[in-house]
C-alpha cells in the first residue's frame, strides 16, 4: 500500500493551514435600534428595513 | 447547456412543486403575509402577481382560472372581493420580499413575502431612497406628489371605512 515517507514538517503542515481561517460576515448596525444586521436584510430586532417599519416584530 | 431553462426547480418533481406553490399562494392570501425560503418566495412572486393580474380582471373566466389554482375556494373569493380593492394602484409588483436571516438548522436563507397593501403604504412613502430619486429628475418628483396625494386620499378614505365599521 502506498504510504508517505516522510512526516510533513510543522512548517509545512502549518503553510497548508495558512487558508483555513474564517471570514467575518459585513454585519452593519440598524440605525434605529442598533442591533447588528446582515446587509439587505430586514433587522430582526426592530423590523426595519431601509428605515421604515416593515414587519411587526413581537417583544418577549 | 441551460438555454431557456427558466425556473427554479426547488429540488422537487413537478408535482411536488405544483403542490408546494399552490399551497403558499393560498396561504400569502390568506394571511398577506408569509414566512419561507428565499428561493421559495423567488419563485412563488410571479404566480402571486399572476393571480392578482386575474383578480383585477375580474371576469367569471379569471375567477374560474384563479379557483383552479389556490387550493382553497374562501381564499380565491377573497381575492376577488376583498384583497383586490386594497392592493395599492400599480401594474404589478403587489408584493415584496425581504430577507429575514438563515435558518437555524440548515442555514437556509429566509425571507418574508409580503402583499403591499393600500393601508400599509404610509410608512413606505417616507422611505429615503425613494427621496433621491425624486430629487435627480424633478418631473418624476411631480408626478410622484401626485400619485402620493391620491394614495393618501384613498388612505384616508380606508381608514374611514375602518372606522365606520369598528363602530
Amino acid at each position: 500500500m502506498a504510504v508517505p515517507k516522510k512526516k510533513k514538517s510543522k512548517s509545512r503542515r502549518d503553510k497548508r493551514r495558512s487558508h483555513h481561517h474564517l471570514t467575518m460576515p459585513n454585519v452593519s448596525f440598524c440605525p434605529k435600534c442598533h442591533e447588528p444586521v446582515l446587509p439587505h436584510h430586514v433587522c430582526m430586532n426592530c423590523g426595519t428595513y431601509n428605515g421604515e417599519s416593515v414587519i411587526h416584530v413581537e417583544k418577549e | 447547456m441551460r438555454h431557456r431553462k427558466a425556473g427554479k426547480k426547488l429540488g422537487r418533481d413537478s408535482s411536488h412543486r405544483r403542490a408546494v406553490l399552490r399551497n403558499m399562494v393560498t396561504s400569502l392570501f390568506r394571511h398577506e403575509e408569509i414566512s419561507t425560503t428565499l428561493a421559495k418566495a423567488k419563485a412563488l412572486q410571479p404566480i402571486a402577481d399572476k393571480m392578482i393580474t386575474l383578480a383585477k380582471r375580474g371576469d367569471l373566466h379569471a375567477r374560474r382560472q384563479v379557483l383552479s389554482y389556490v387550493m382553497d375556494k374562501t381564499i380565491a373569493h377573497k381575492l376577488f372581493d376583498e384583497l383586490k380593492s386594497r392592493l395599492l394602484d400599480r401594474q404589478g409588483g403587489y408584493s415584496r420580499i425581504l430577507r429575514a436571516g438563515n435558518r437555524n438548522g440548515d442555514n437556509a436563507p429566509m425571507a418574508i413575502v409580503q402583499l403591499l397593501l393600500a393601508g400599509e403604504d404610509k410608512k413606505s412613502k417616507k422611505t429615503p431612497k425613494k427621496d433621491i430619486k425624486a430629487k435627480k429628475t424633478s418631473k418624476k418628483k411631480k408626478t410622484e406628489e401626485k400619485a402620493e396625494v391620491a394614495e393618501k386620499e384613498a388612505v384616508k378614505e380606508d381608514n374611514k371605512e375602518e372606522a365606520s365599521k369598528e363602530s
